[in-house]
């Protein structure tokens, strides 16, 4: 028996960046807010503190921050030919589970994506020709801009304590900066954070090699730091555990302690966690959503939630999959490339050197989630031209350390045994001597790489499984023999002792071990709804009430993290609800 | 335990058997066989009990489980053994524990083999794997040397962890090979280098091969004071800040 409430303004489904923002924005806009997390809540001071926060076991290798897959998985397939079979247990990436989502757990990585992502199509059909883009591959252009998103991304980084330093403000090229950046109003809220020497050393070499090395910009507060709403940051201490955890030192920009604690002051805000939302409802004619569904996972009891707006804000690969489940929008169909709702999933890949350095200690474990130099030379600089690589997109190249714990990374020599005294001899020995330079690739939309509802599997609600086909292309395979050979030019410059060479990718996309929690598409954003799902400002084409904020609403992916426009776009949503949407309800766009 | 002949696995089989012949005395042969045939522990600057207590290995399994963490981490100038470190008894309790019974493992059918892209798709939950991958490779020992992995020659041991770790030993109608290795490996690196209070990695010895400095971790300062130099410490684990 499905229980009805009241009605109320706004309900959103997952509280993390996204629903963080949105929660925070609409509540101050006098709004009614519901949000329903699935996951249970956490606090920093209750949760992430020392010393049981600083455990590989616990938070890296049994996800315990992460999606649980017992309850509700995806099915995964390379190409359309194979059986999907379940995901049965977390690897590739690693959606959150908690009241803050993967804002918890990320590192901190924060970009600005620019026109060269959002007018993909136009860019190169304009400079290389329409043959250039291979027939399958179906970018396509975003219909927003980057001077649109200027002041929302500026809103973000002020909000997440983003530590950087500016390539361009305002159109000046600014020494020590990324160059290629698209022009910016102003600097990052802290400087720079203090490079480590895997870094400085990669910069050096980079210099030396004629590319343009800057320091990764992150949402590592590089010193103590009060944002514009008063939630308050303290410095970042170095202290290796970033990724996959939660930050003791409030140090980390997450939706945990910046825009939910400032929702849940407001009277206008209720969160209901341990709440599974199973469907979205629509309105008789289709035109409207009513609310949603959801299950009290602590008892089993089940309720209808009424409300006048909702907000799909959960993480990309689930909004994907409750709007397939809802009937919302037509699914997407590869073969005759039909249908938008599935469609363009992306992901990224990457090439990795590791450099060894006899003697040298790197000191791996004092680092911070964005303590890497990174160069763009290859990524969003348009002078770079692909035309005698064959391969759309582009790639950022970093160096220093990811997660550099024990468990995880030991790196060693090839060829050296896999145990051992040798082994154990060779662990010892270049456990801190050695550095990675890797790049990080864009993955460009194919006609066969989509989601779907799985015809098999079904999740502990009874409803069919998201069944997920992808694989790398051919131009991605191009793109990693360039990027392979950047990495391994500017690796041998530094004169390393051993290097374990990068090399491109060419086996297919495995669900293990872990690569990116940077899933994006499936319910892509557009200029009509002939070939997208949702418009500029993330609002249904079908349904004007219903908004899907996340990364999948991106049409394709870049080479960066993702969370900088997935922010952005958070507030520039809010925005268009608070400023024209409730004045006037309706589709913000004409189709 | 290393013993090739009378170990205390055929002991305490042997006690079993023979308590039900012959109830009565068996218990005080038992002390005395025990302390025989068990010399005490190396002195290692370990708080560890002399023998682990299980709660999930038989007696076959935590003899194979002792020899193979032994052989893949040997006692040298670099650590003390793999048993030393207390590498079986974490997956002792890894298996027994939540990890082992399948928590966050998706268990509903239809099962297939599926591409190696697809990930793990047994119908087994690790401990379950671990039990039948056990078995098979003791199998497959018997069967080239006669006797089971725990009682042949560090060469024949050798022998089997590269025909497990290449795929050349093949498990029939048993699981996977290559899924069984990835599993045994994993647990092995687990057991060298969590946290201590998951019951390995004893007197962070594991942590101390490396120089990891555990939860040691305000590094603030340590950033620029010791760039390019070794920082010097004993590592810290969670029990030592709690």
């Amino acid at each position: 028996m499905t229980t009805k409430l009241g009605e109320v303004d706004v309900v959103i489904v997952g509280l993390g960046w996204t629903g963080g923002i949105l929660a925070k924005e609409l509540t101050e806009a006098g709004l009614k807010v519901v949000a329903l997390e699935r996951g249970a809540p956490r606090s920093s001071e209750n949760d992430y503190s020392l010393p049981n926060i600083r455990d590989e076991l616990r938070y890296v290798v049994r996800h315990d921050l992460m999606q649980n897959t017992a309850r509700d998985t995806i099915t995964v397939r390379n190409n359309p030919k194979q059986e999907a079979l379940p995901m049965r247990r977390l690897g590739s990436f690693l959606p959150g589970e908690v009241v803050g989502g993967s804002g918890v757990h990320w590192s901190g990585h924060t970009w600005r994506w620019t026109d060269m992502e959002f007018k993909i199509r136009s860019n190169y059909e304009e400079r290389y020709g329409r043959k250039f883009i291979p027939d399958d591959m179906t970018i396509q252009d975003w219909g927003i801009t980057y001077a649109e998103l200027e002041p929302y991304y500026d809103k973000f980084e002020y909000t997440a304590a983003v530590s950087g330093k500016a390539g361009n403000i305002a159109g000046q090229i600014l020494a020590g900066g990324n160059p290629f950046e698209a022009p910016r109003v102003r600097d990052y809220p802290l400087p720079p954070l203090t490079p480590i020497l895997a870094s400085e050393m990669f910069t050096n070499a980079a210099r030396n090699a004629g590319y343009h090395p800057f320091p990764r910009p992150s949402a590592n507060a590089s010193q103590p730091y009060t944002n514009p709403d008063g939630a308050q940051f303290g410095g970042c201490q170095y202290c290796g555990y970033c990724q996959r955890f939660g930050c003791e030192a409030n140090a980390k920009g997450s939706p945990h302690m910046t825009v939910i604690p400032i929702a849940m002051r407001n009277p206008n805000f209720e969160l209901r966690t341990h709440s599974w939302v199973t469907k979205v409802l629509k309105d008789s004619d289709g035109k409207r959503v009513t609310g949603v569904t959801y299950t009290n996972v602590l008892n089993g009891e089940e309720f209808e939630q009424p409300a006048t707006i909702v907000l799909l804000c959960a993480y990309a690969i689930n909004n994907v999959h409750l709007m397939l489940l809802s009937g919302i929008g037509t699914p997407y169909d590869p073969v005759d490339q039909k249908g938008v709702v599935g469609k363009n999933y992306c992901y990224q890949t990457g090439a990795s050197a590791t450099l060894f350095f006899e003697g040298k200690y790197f000191n791996p474990f004092m680092n911070a989630g964005g303590s890497n130099a990174t160069i763009d030379d290859f990524n969003i600089n348009w002078t770079f031209d692909r035309a005698p690589h064959n391969f759309v997109g582009g790639y950022n190249v970093s160096g220093g350390f990811n997660t550099p714990l024990p468990i995880g990374y030991r790196p060693v020599p090839s060829g050296t045994p896999q145990w051992g005294s040798e082994w154990k001899r060779a662990t010892a020995k270049w456990y801190q001597t050695a550095m990675v330079i890797n790049a990080s690739g864009s993955v460009m939309a194919n006609r066969h790489n989509c989601f779907d509802l799985d015809p098999t599997y079904r999740n502990a609600f009874g409803q069919p499984l998201m069944r997920m086909t992808f694989d790398y292309q051919s131009n991605e395979h191009r793109m990693g023999v360039h990027a392979a050979g950047v990495v391994n030019e500017i690796a041998k410059s530094m004169n390393p002792t051993k290097l374990n060479p990068a090399t491109a990718r060419t086996e297919p996309w495995t669900v293990v071990p872990y690569q990116s929690t940077h899933n994006t598409g499936g319910t892509i954003m557009g200029t009509n709804p002939r070939d997208s799902v949702l418009n500029k400002y993330l609002q249904s084409w079908d349904c004007h009430n219903l908004f899907v904020v996340g990364a999948n609403a991106f049409p394709h992916n870049s080479s960066y993290n993702p969370t900088g426009p997935v922010g952005a776009l958070a507030y520039w949503t809010a925005d268009a609800i608070k400023n024209r949407y409730v004045k006037n309800p309706g589709p913000l766009v004409q189709a | 335990m290393k013993d090739r002949g009378l170990d205390r696995r055929d002991f305490l089989k042997g006690a079993v058997v023979g308590s039900a012949a012959a109830a009565g005395g068996s218990a005080a042969i038992a002390t005395a066989e025990v302390a025989q045939a068990e010399p005490p522990a190396q002195a290692a600057p370990a708080v560890a009990p002399q023998a682990a207590g299980y709660t999930f290995l038989n007696l076959d399994e935590a003899a194979f489980i002792e020899a193979l963490v032994d052989h893949m981490v040997p006692a040298d100038e670099i650590s003390p053994s793999g048993t030393d470190l207390g590498i079986n008894v974490y997956i002792d309790r890894a298996l027994a524990g939540a990890w082992g019974k399948g928590d966050r493992l998706y268990m509903q059918g239809p099962w297939k083999q599926g591409s190696p892209s697809q990930g793990y798709q047994l119908p087994l939950t690790p401990a379950q794997l671990y039990r039948a991958g056990i078995e098979a490779t003791n199998a497959h020992c018997r069967k080239t040397y006669g006797k089971s992995f725990d009682r042949i020659e560090a060469a024949q041991r050798q022998e089997v962890l590269v025909g497990l770790s290449t795929g050349k030993i093949n498990f029939v109608g048993g699981p996977p090979v290559r899924v069984f290795w990835a599993t045994l490996y994993q647990t092995v690196i687990e057991g060298m280098y969590s946290d201590p209070i998951y019951g390995g990695n004893r007197n962070k010895a594991g942590w101390a091969i490396i120089g990891f400095p555990g939860i040691i971790a305000v590094h603030r300062d340590h950033v620029e004071k010791y760039r390019g130099k070794p920082f010097p410490t004993k590592p810290l684990g969670i029990s030592d800040m709690s």
